[in-house]
């Protein structure tokens, strides 16, 4: 057969694909609906079939809730204007209550009970999902790879909108749900707490993230090398003269010395995803609750240089000075 | 679509797309100067084609000699005159000649333009115009800004500020504020004080009326520290981000970043800052005394809005309109590229009072960094 990618894919057609027929104890499945040929060129080009279930379904519907939640009162803050709420749309919150409520279930709807409404939901709904990656995966006969790489990205999720704002004792700690909302939170948090580049656990988190991305990069990179030789088929470790799993190892092993294998290189992509929300949400937690100050946290323990001071005196701290 | 008109729809796609993408883009080489030890960011950037132009000065009206400031005392030859009657004759002329050119021109097209801006032509003496009143506690402001708020100007002779200074020209000042809408409690209209593509934060969704709480209010302009923001304590996230709105004001009104005043490794640390955050920590406890203690001071003075004879003096919710940085400073760090203006207009420096002087922070000189500045990038000298 001719060598196949993206642009050259042969896309059949003909009786659609049901899948693996269910053990006890499921729900039916959608589906297959059909074939699409956009579809196709980016992937497989048959839709479904979709397993739904109740935890889908039931996640689906607390998820549902939890945007309505956030886009009605985004669509109440511009006096339900349709043409403001998509023009504004980018600038527009919902916001957790203030600080003057604490860590407290009763809230006020209009002072920040529709965020923690929100919050709910939406925390039931990823929790919902998460239970249906896990069953899906043991129903086919999978490890559990894909429900534990998202079970890391919850943790920061709940540490920074539940676990932190709970240690904290105040709801006004949270994230507030919009985009550009909450980009200016993250500034503002690093800038409260004394610039979170000097929290330790912060750089582990980028140097994941960014160490994700090369290994992406360098892993996506030699398998569509090799795609000529079949290297995207990752038939299991060929260790054949002159096959493209050879010659991406010797690739690698040319150039930097040593190679992964076909199985490692994924289990360092995995690890290197689920470290950097696991130490991130860690390095959170730890923002306020135990160090109020990364940076002269940073100076106390060695991790940051002490630059010469300019002399400059709090002129707060002078008697007599305007208040 | 046949397949050259093809190709020439694609070449145009492929360019006219980055294009237009870069079109938010500041293009042009931008201007550097490091003003902090090297390695810490301490750089102001800025590109030359959006600087904020400093603007033409207007001279003073006449040449004042020690002989005219040696003459009559106003108050012997005029009426009603509170504020200046102890200055010269000449110099009270030369003065009221002067605020002319920098309120209300003569030739402009601002109604009443000239003398009769604040004037009743036929008694000069009378108080019959608001703009009279206000004129005069403008004044009082000015002496008090000029005599007690000397630790904002760095302590400099002779550096302070004129009408001029805010006014260039204008009744009113260009840059001002008033008090936005207070939250309703209801979810209808409630954008909590931000969210808002405003201005004033530089388009940011910050709270976007810092000036309130902040520049007219005294609360907590500091989050920093080891409080935790409980209930009691303002210092939550929310109250960062009020803050965060108010420096993005100072930074836009100066044009300037934030490293003019702050080492962005820890900006709450004052012993790492640049001596010109001791300038703005006594420029906003000047601006609150301006609003609080002249404008807001004037009370009904102001005429309510759509009353007033030459136009809306108060915000959309009645207070009066009020200062903030930009309204001296106009996108340039200092006023008029520094220019002394006050040395040519005595009257205007005011006697200090001397129970309320401020306590003059201990500012290290400002040429150690400007040596700096000079310097290569990496010099080995510290800042201080």
């Amino acid at each position: 057969m001719a060598y196949q990618n993206i642009f050259t894919q042969v896309q059949l057609r003909g009786e659609l694909e049901p899948g693996v027929p269910l053990g006890p104890n499921n729900d039916p499945r959608f589906g297959p609906f059909g074939t699409s040929w956009l579809m196709g060129k980016l992937g497989g080009a048959q839709f479904g079939p979709v397993y739904l279930g109740k935890l889908g379904l039931a996640s689906l519907l607390t998820g549902f809730i939890a945007i309505e939640i956030m886009g009605l009162n985004m669509l109440a803050s511009v006096n339900w204007d349709p043409i403001q709420f998509v023009r504004q749309f980018f600038w527009l919150a919902l916001e957790p209550p203030p600080a003057k409520y604490g860590f407290t279930v009763g809230v006020p709807l209009n002072e920040g009970g529709w965020w923690i409404a929100s919050g709910f939901f939406l925390t039931i709904s990823i929790l919902l999902w998460w239970g249906r990656t896990y069953v899906r995966a043991r129903e086919l006969g999978m490890g559990t790879h894909v429900a534990w790489a998202f079970a890391s990205a919850i943790w920061l999720y709940l540490v920074l909108g539940f676990i932190r704002p709970m240690m904290m004792g105040s709801w006004a700690e949270a994230v507030p749900f919009g985009i550009f909302p909450h980009l200016d939170w993250t500034a503002a948090f690093s800038i409260r707490y004394g610039n979170l580049f000097y929290n330790p656990f912060h750089a582990l988190s980028i140097a994941f993230l960014y160490g994700s991305v090369l290994l992406f990069a360098m892993h996506g990179a030699t398998i569509l090398a090799v795609g000529r030789y079949g290297g995207e088929r990752e038939i299991e470790q060929i260790t054949d003269r002159g096959t493209a799993s050879e010659r991406a190892a010797l690739f690698w092993r040319w150039t930097m010395g040593w190679n992964a294998t076909m199985e490692s290189i994924h289990r360092w992509a995995w690890w290197f995803a689920v470290l950097t929300t696991l130490t991130g949400g860690i390095g959170i937690l730890l923002t306020g609750t135990v160090v109020d100050n990364w940076f002269l946290w940073a100076v106390d323990h060695g991790f940051a240089r002490e630059y010469p001071a300019t002399g400059v005196v709090d002129p707060a701290t002078l008697s007599g000075a305007p208040q | 679509m046949n397949a050259p008109l093809m190709t020439s729809v694609r070449k145009l796609v492929a360019i006219a797309l980055p294009a237009l993408l870069l079109a938010g883009c500041e293009f042009g080489v931008k201007e550097q100067e490091q003003v902090g030890f090297r390695g810490t960011g301490l750089v102001q950037i800025s590109d030359p084609d959006s600087k904020a132009k400093v603007g033409d000065i207007p001279a003073p009206p006449y040449e004042l000699t020690a002989e005219m400031l040696a003459g009559d005392r106003a108050k012997t030859a005029y009426e009603n005159v509170p504020v200046l009657g102890n200055v010269s004759v000449d110099e009270f002329n030369y003065l009221m000649q002067a605020m002319t050119t920098w309120v209300s021109p003569d030739g402009s097209n601002i109604k009443d333009a000239g003398c009769t801006y604040c004037h009743n032509p036929e008694n000069m003496a009378s108080d019959e115009k608001y703009t009279k009143v206000v004129a005069r506690k403008m004044l009082l402001m000015t002496q008090n800004i000029n005599a007690n708020w000397k630790p904002h100007f760095g302590n400099q002779e002779n550096a302070g500020v004129t009408c001029w200074t805010c006014h260039r020209g204008n009744p009113v000042p260009v840059n001002n504020w008033s008090a936005a809408i207070p939250s309703t409690g209801k979810l209808a209209g409630n954008k909590r004080g931000g969210n808002t593509p405003a201005q004033s934060v530089s388009y940011a969704s910050l709270p976007y009326d810092p000036f309130s709480d902040y520049i007219a209010g005294n609360q907590k302009i500091r989050v920093g520290g080891k409080e935790f923001p409980t209930a009691a304590s303002n210092a939550s996230l929310q109250s960062t981000e009020k803050t965060y709105g108010l420096m993005m004001h100072m930074s836009t009104g100066l044009g300037v970043n934030c490293a003019f005043c702050h080492n962005s490794n820890n900006f709450a640390k004052w012993e790492d800052s640049r001596p010109q955050r001791v300038n703005a920590w006594y420029g906003i406890r000047m601006v609150r005394d301006v609003n609080n203690n002249y404008i807001t001071a004037l009370g009904d003075v102001w005429p309510v809005n759509g009353k007033g004879v030459y136009g809306n003096r108060r915000g959309p919710h009645g207070d009066p309109l009020k200062v903030n940085c930009a309204t001296c400073h106009q996108g340039v760090s200092k006023p008029l590229g520094g220019y002394k203006m006050l040395k040519d207009y005595p009257a205007l420096k005011g006697a200090a009072e001397v129970a309320a002087a401020p306590v003059v922070a201990a500012t290290p000189a400002p040429a150690e960094t400007a040596a700096i500045a000079q310097g290569r990038m990496g010099a080995e000298k510290p800042a201080a």
